[in-house]
Order: C-alpha cells, then structure tokens, then sequence
C-alpha cells in the first residue's frame, strides 16, 4: 500500500513536471539566428539562439493574458507616454514578439507606428504566434534601422522613437554610435520622445551612457536589469509635468500590469557613470568586446 | 581581411550590416582579387623586379587613402540615388574597394616570380607564399577584430594599414637589384 502511494506520488511529481516543462513550439534558422518560439508556465516566448550567453528571451506573451506585459523592460518603455501622453506618430526600431507595438495601437487609439525590423522570420514569428500584422495604423518594415531612419530624414518625423533593436548579444554596434543618434534626432520632432532600451552589466554602459548625453544632453535613467534612456529631444521635461502625466495613464496601464507607484521612483537624473569614457562613433565602436567586460 | 572587415564598418553607417551587405562586401574583394591574380601573373611575364613589386604595394596603399578620402561623398551620393540596399552596398563596396583590392591580388603571383630561380622548386615557392599571405590575413583579421577596433578609429587602422604598406614597398623599391636578380 505504501508502496503504491509512492508510485503515485512519483507519478504525479513526474506528471507535473512534464506539464511544466519548456516545449517549443517552433524553430527555425534564419539568416541571422536560430529563432525559438517556446511555452513554458503559461509564458509563450521568443528567444534567439537556444545557446546565447544571455538567453535573453525577446519577447514572452501571458497566454492567459496576452495584454499583461511580462518583462519589466518592457514596462519601462511604457513610460515613455509620461513624457508626451499622445504621441501621434511612432516609430519602434526593432519589432521582435511585437508587444511595444501592439501595447501601444491599445492604448493610444490615433497613434501610428512604423517597426523596423532586419529579419524576415521574425516578422513571420511575430504574426504567426504573437498576433502582430499589419494594419492601417501599424506598418512593419523589413530593413535595417539605422538605413530606414536615414531614408527618413527630409520625409516623416516622429512623436515617440523607441529603440529596442537587439540580436541575441546585444545591440548591433552601428546603431550605438553618436553618428546613429544624430541621424535619429533628424527623424524626430522638436518635442519628440526617445526610448532606448539598453543593458546595465557590461563596461558598454559607461561608454553608452556618455554618447546618449552627448547625443540628447540630460536624461532619465530607469533601471531594473535593463537600462531605460527617456528624454525628449526638446529636453528632459520636470518631474512635475512626469506625475501629471503619470496619473492619466493609471486606468489605460492596469490591465497592463504596470503603474507609477512602480515607475516614477525609477526616474533617476543621478550620473552613475564614468564621465570620462570614451564616446562611441561610427569609427570607434567595439561594443561586443566592450560588452563582454563586466562592470 | 583587416581591409574587408573594416570595409563593412565603412558599408553599415549607410547601408547596415545585413546579410546582404556582407555578401556584396564580399563579393566584390573576391572578384577584385582573383582579377589581381591574372594581372599580377601577365606582368610578371615582363621584366620583374623588386622596384616594381614595390611599386604595386604602394600604389595598393595609396589607391585605399584615396578611397578612404572619397569615401563619404561617395557613400552619400549612392545612398541618395539607390533605393535598394544589396545593389548599394555592391556599387558602393565596388567603388571604394575595388580598385585598391585588385592592386593587392597582383602583389602574390607577381612575388611568386620574383622568388621562384628554377622550374623544380616553383611549386615550394608558391606554396610558401600562399601560407605567409594566407597565415598573414588570418592574423590580420584576428588582430583586427579581436584589439584594433577597441584602441583605434576604424580610420586610423587604415592609415596604419596603408603606412605599412608604404614602408615595404619601398624598402622593396630600394632593395638592390643585385639582390633581387
């Protein structure tokens, strides 16, 4: 008898473990990476390489509740609305799961978003298993970013930019330099946003960190283990309009999950880095040697 | 190598670092080289000589400083008038690296002249000469992009690269003909 209670609790321990373990659900090699899409404890996500170094996950989707955001990272872009609320026109560099894109269609009903991104398969990842397609309101392009906002310049400019562009290391080196941002400040308007998502660990954030001041001057820094850049081309806003802002989103961000008790204690003005490291340019960007040295 | 991986740093501000950027970077330095061969194999035919040897490698540095030079009003001129990025970055890759790439490719065949004395030992000397051109772009391509990029602009490593270029060649220039018979 007891004997066969403990069958059955070895059973059922396997059983479970089986029920939580990773399946994935598709795979393919695409002319950049090895793209899995998995589903594991009610998560459904998207990673680049089984192996990387980071196994950074690109993008992850709560079946149960596909408009709550899973990763904090995303959740601070989201404060990016607490620079402008109403951003007509937004451009995402880097579409990956598409969640930035699609949060954003939700909340802002007028806006209109141009994604960029380099890889075909992603964009076919993106609307086979995350529901992102085209639509009037949502553009995606297939091209690299750094030469979509270059054939912008002179043609559209932005309310909001978000950077998010990241392959399974980091961010591509081209699109770290000062020479990238001032191609960008050509796309955005005078009071536009910027949102870029970075890393906190490596020595690549002191070098990044000094290049976006000298690129944008002062801005907000919000860390969890990413690194969030806010400001606005404009200028970094007061943290007084910030909260104002803040409260008009709290209704749009629950069934996000995210809100401004959370958020606004993250706006930080402190310089955490060396002032003196050297600024990245299109000629001097080792950014994956500098990114494998820690802090 | 150094030159071709530096060429896609050259290529990305304008056109990114697609695959198929890469690909006409690459296509362009392969055919530039095998073009070198025959010409630096039918001039050999000539009246080789050091002095000429190096002549070639200076002219190979100094045909890459004028490209380097040009470079930005080239790039920007392409990019203004080609919408599509593969034939872009294959015009662009051509016009700034062929030239000096095919200069280089003439140097080995040429060398192989110069070394071989007798028809029996021609295969050694070829041999050798492909290791040291083969061993050097592997170091060149390792030094480049393991430490150049990180104490050097993308520049200054040509410039560094087209003043070694200089040095030998004239050294090559001034290398007795005694010697070099």
């Amino acid at each position: 008898m007891k004997r066969l209670a403990l069958l059955c609790a070895a059973l059922w321990l396997g059983f479970t473990g089986i029920a939580n373990a990773r399946t994935d659900i598709h795979s393919e090699r695409s002319l950049y990476r090895n793209i899995v899409v998995y589903e594991e404890d009610g998560l459904r996500c998207m990673i680049f390489n089984k192996r990387s170094r980071s196994n950074a996950r690109q993008t992850c989707m709560k079946l149960s509740a596909p408009d709550e955001l899973v990763f904090n990272f995303t959740k601070m872009m989201m404060a990016s609305l607490y620079l402008d609320p109403n951003p007509k026109d937004i451009l995402i560099v880097g579409l990956g799961g598409g969640t930035l894109a699609q949060t954003l269609l939700k909340i802002l009903p007028e806006a209109r978003i141009d994604a960029v991104e380099v890889d075909r398969a992603v964009i076919n990842v993106a609307d086979k298993f995350f529901d992102v397609r085209p639509s009037e309101r949502l553009a995606i392009h297939e091209a690299d970013g750094r030469t979509f906002v270059k054939r912008q310049i002179g043609k559209k400019s932005y309310d909001l930019v978000m950077l998010d562009a990241f392959d399974e290391d980091y961010i591509p080196e081209h699109m770290l330099t000062r020479d990238f941002l001032a191609e960008l400040k050509q796309v955005m308007k005078p009071n536009a946003v910027l949102a870029a998502n970075t890393f906190t660990t490596s020595e690549l954030y002191d070098h990044e960190s000094v290049t976006y001041a000298a690129a944008f001057g002062e801005f907000y820094n919000l860390k969890t283990n990413n690194r969030i850049i806010l400001t606005r081309l404009a200028g970094r806003p007061p943290m007084n309009e910030i909260e104002k802002n803040a409260a008009k989103f709290e209704p749009a961000f629950k069934p996000l999950g995210v809100g401004k008790d959370w958020l606004l204690p993250m706006f930080s003005t402190q310089i955490d880095w060396k002032r003196d490291a050297r600024i990245l340019t299109d000629q001097y960007s080792p950014s994956n040697l500098l990114n494998s040295r820690s802090r | 190598m150094s030159y071709e991986l530096l060429g896609g740093r050259v290529l990305a501000s304008d056109f990114g670092s697609s695959v198929s950027v890469w690909g006409a970077l690459i296509t362009v330095f392969m055919i530039a080289l095998s073009i070198g061969y025959l010409l630096g194999g039918t001039l050999s035919t000539r009246r080789a000589s050091f002095r000429d040897l190096g002549a070639i490698l200076v002219l190979q540095a100094v045909t890459t400083f004028l490209s380097l030079v040009i470079s930005e009003s080239i790039l920007d001129w392409i990019f203004a008038h080609m919408d599509d990025v593969r034939y872009g970055a294959l015009t662009a890759a051509a016009l700034l690296f062929f030239v000096p790439t095919v200069i280089s490719g003439m140097v080995s065949p040429y060398a192989v002249r110069l070394l071989v004395t007798n028809v029996r030992e021609s295969g050694r000397y070829a041999g050798k000469l492909l290791f040291v051109s083969t061993f050097g772009s592997a170091a060149g391509t390792i030094v480049t992009s393991f430490y150049l990029v990180l104490w050097f602009e993308v520049n200054q490593i040509i410039y560094g690269l087209t003043a070694i270029s200089i040095a030998v060649g004239l050294a090559a220039m001034t290398k007795k003909p005694a010697l070099a018979a």
